[in-house]
């Protein structure tokens, strides 16, 4: 999958030093054309799914007296979109395949409305969101084209956040440092063992019940201030990462930003797999540093688990888990 | 244990339920001796508040004795009794350390929920939406207390339940409301709505020295509490007469100073303006019937505080910000910061300068907290506080 003939190492290094530079001030296009490149890939994988699952109800909704078949294919294609765009970090030409993909829809409605028996009201209405739809992916086309210079060509996955904890950097960077205590914060996390000095063998939970495991070395360490690792050679799961500790304005107490990079297993077709089935890399982290402020701070990691209820579980499926990501991920 | 569980819209039911645990290690467990219904359960009960699910354990007013604490918990013991404070509280955030107990910002651990309702996340509270934590609320036997050094007082022998357990909620939501008056010499203080909240924020607001008080309700019962309890000066009976115009002619057209919002999200308003808010909100166009919210605005005086107790929910209609902006009023509101007021207003108790049991028009088992729920909505019976013992 890997689209670069750098060594991929050097290129996830970079987001360590990229740290203060220029591109950030077009990070807001950028994230806004993705954002928008993203909703449309959601959308074709909805609407793809729709088709194939159910091509009578969707054809009848669209005004066609429908040939099923027909429906199922438009779907197998949407779906196909959906993928493209949302797992590359610049799906131009994945974008530019929905405007042609819109185009023939139009068609297929156009030859329907042309039947003696067609519903034209529902076939109008239909074309109508098509077109609304066209207009969304020509934009989007635009906007990623314009910006695609400024987006990395590579396939390692970056993830960053950022919280203020009402603790010394000193506590915090203690914490930290020693990795075994990672995994009371990382949810992901099954185990960190420390080797040496500047070794330590990390095992984590992936996708689907399954183990990655790798070894991991530091490679910068100013107490206080920064932690910075990465997988050492012999590694399948190929990462690095950063924590960095600032003091928080207003003498608040730390400002902890941490950056997470790496290749995911199964490359970055598997790591939108997994994102499907809800292992998605970004909402962990802001969840493991909530988890880590609550640590510091209040001394113990909030939890209903385990409580009274008038139900066979303490806590809410609905709410408590499926919510609470949902609510971080949107 | 038995416990007063939530099951859909006008639907509670006491459930056997398990026994609840200490968690972590700052956590106590409470064997209940008294807890009570609050008005803004009845939201709960209405089914307005989102994100409820089946089998949540109600009631985030109660107090009793202490049967096991955690590790960590130094300043309780088992056999303390103590009144719990209704927002979870770490006590050592950013927030916490400022007395905003109810802005703690590691206790609720569904604040993504919450922040995407309110751009931030409040406190955990006790059975009060998973939004809110989806803690197990006290309307039950036994409760489990986290941050039980923050959120539990102890309360001295002699003063008997009654009296204290509505520092857990009311009596210093009441206070708090008052208190963010800023009540000078000579201030007329108007209260919308006489139950439980209202009276404690018209008693706290003579505590603080107002001028005059005035209470607005459409209940006789709890006008005539208003005035013969509470201590409010002249009451009025909206259905009677016009808020605006009243207020007027009592503050010779100043308009009150401050205005306390004791309704919140669930108010009822005659005439067309109701009918307009009820549509929107049954029909989910508006989380919130705000006809308080307006008068208030409207009615107080230029360069006065509008103080909002009420509980509000989502997104509401139609408020009168041209009001609010070309008059310079000053708007204070928020969950309250219990753990603050707890001991300051024990003091009071202990002074005799108030006794909170005057609200409580009912006493009744756990086992009929349903029917409690029914008569306390309805206003059956002049049904003012409803106090349950397990």
């Amino acid at each position: 999958m890997r689209r670069q003939s750098e060594p991929s190492r050097h290129s996830m290094h970079r987001s360590l030093a990229r740290d203060r530079d220029p591109w950030e001030r077009n990070a807001a296009e950028v994230a806004q054309a993705q954002r928008l490149a993203r909703a449309l890939g959601w959308f074709s994988l909805g609407l793809g799914v729709a088709e194939v699952a159910a091509p009578g109800t969707v054809a009848r909704l669209a005004g066609m007296n429908g040939n099923r078949g027909l429906i199922r294919a438009l779907g197998v294609r949407e779906i196909a979109h959906g993928v493209g765009i949302l797992s590359r970090r610049k799906p131009v030409g994945w974008v530019w395949s929905r405007v042609f993909g819109d185009v023939i829809d139009l068609a297929v409605l156009g030859q329907a409305a042309a039947k003696p028996d067609a519903n034209k009201r529902r076939i109008a209405a239909a074309a109508a969101a098509v077109t609304g739809v066209t207009v969304l992916d020509f934009k989007a086309g635009r906007q990623l084209a314009g910006v695609a210079d400024q987006i990395e060509e590579d396939d390692s996955i970056h993830v960053s956040h950022r919280i203020i904890i009402n603790r010394p950097a000193e506590e915090i960077y203690k914490f930290w440092r020693d990795f075994q205590n990672l995994p009371r914060i990382m949810d992901h996390l099954e185990s960190v063992e420390v080797i040496d000095d500047k070794r330590s063998r990390w095992v984590a939970k992936g996708p689907a019940g399954k183990r990655a495991e790798w070894e991991a070395e530091i490679t910068e360490d100013r107490p206080n201030e920064l932690i910075a690792w990465r997988s050492t050679a012999n590694s399948t799961v190929e990462n690095s990462g950063y924590v960095r500790f600032e003091p928080a304005p207003g003498g608040r107490g730390t400002l902890v930003r941490v950056e997470l990079n790496y290749l995911p297993p199964g490359g970055i077709l598997g790591a939108t797999i997994a994102k499907l089935l809800g292992e998605e890399p970004e909402l962990q982290l802001k969840d493991d540093l909530r988890r880590l402020k609550q640590l510091m701070e209040a001394g113990e990691i909030v939890t209903t688990e385990g409580q009274p209820a008038g139900r066979a579980k303490s806590t809410s499926w609905k709410y408590d888990h499926a919510g609470r990501r949902l609510a971080t991920a949107f | 244990m038995k416990a007063n569980c939530w099951y859909g819209k006008h639907d509670v039911r006491v459930k056997q339920v398990d026994d609840p645990r200490v968690l972590n290690r700052r956590d106590a467990v409470l064997k209940i001796t008294k807890t009570a219904i609050c008005g803004s359960d009845l939201h709960l009960y209405n089914g307005l508040i989102p994100t409820m699910e089946a089998g949540d354990v109600l009631g985030h007013e109660f107090m009793g004795e202490v049967v096991e604490c955690g590790p960590d918990v130094k300043k309780l013991q088992t056999g303390d009794r103590v009144v719990v404070a209704f927002p979870i509280s770490c006590g050592r955030c950013f927030f916490c350390e400022k007395e905003l107990f109810s802005l703690c910002e590691n206790s609720n651990p569904n604040a993504p929920l919450a922040e995407k309702m309110f751009g931030h996340s409040p406190a955990g509270l006790y059975g009060y939406s998973h939004m809110l934590g989806g803690f197990a609320g006290g309307q039950a036997q036994y409760a489990r207390v986290p941050f039980a050094d923050v959120g539990a007082i102890k309360i001295p022998e002699g003063i008997p339940d009654e009296k204290v357990l509505f520092l857990s909620d009311i009596f210093p939501t009441g206070y708090m409301a008052a208190e963010n008056c800023n009540i000078q010499r000579g201030d007329t203080v108007a209260v919308w709505g006489c139950g439980p909240v209202g009276q404690f924020a018209i008693a706290s607001a003579n505590l603080l020295g107002a001028e005059r008080v005035i209470g607005i309700d459409r209940f006789p019962e709890r006008l005539r509490m208003a005035s013969e309890k509470a201590g409010a000066a002249d009451t009025i009976d909206y259905e009677e007469s016009n808020v605006y115009d009243t207020l007027m002619e009592m503050t010779g057209g100043m308009g009150p100073d401050a205005c306390i919002d004791a309704v919140g999200m669930e108010a009822h308003m005659p005439g067309i303006e109701g009918a307009y808010d009820r549509v929107k909100q049954a029909a989910m166009l508006e989380t919130d019937r705000p006809h308080v919210f307006r008068q208030a605005i409207m009615a107080c005086r230029k360069g006065g505080t509008v103080s909002v107790a009420g509980v509000y929910g989502g997104f509401d209609d139609k408020i009168p910000l041209g009001s609010f902006m070309n008059k310079a009023l000053t708007l204070k509101t928020g969950q309250t910061h219990v753990q603050r007021y707890m001991q300051p207003l024990l003091e009071k108790i202990q002074n005799n300068e108030i006794d909170p049991s005057f609200v409580i028009t009912h006493r009744m088992a756990l086992d009929d907290a349903p029917k409690g729920y029914d008569i306390f909505l309805n206003k059956q019976e002049d049904c003012i506080k409803v106090v349950l013992t397990p």
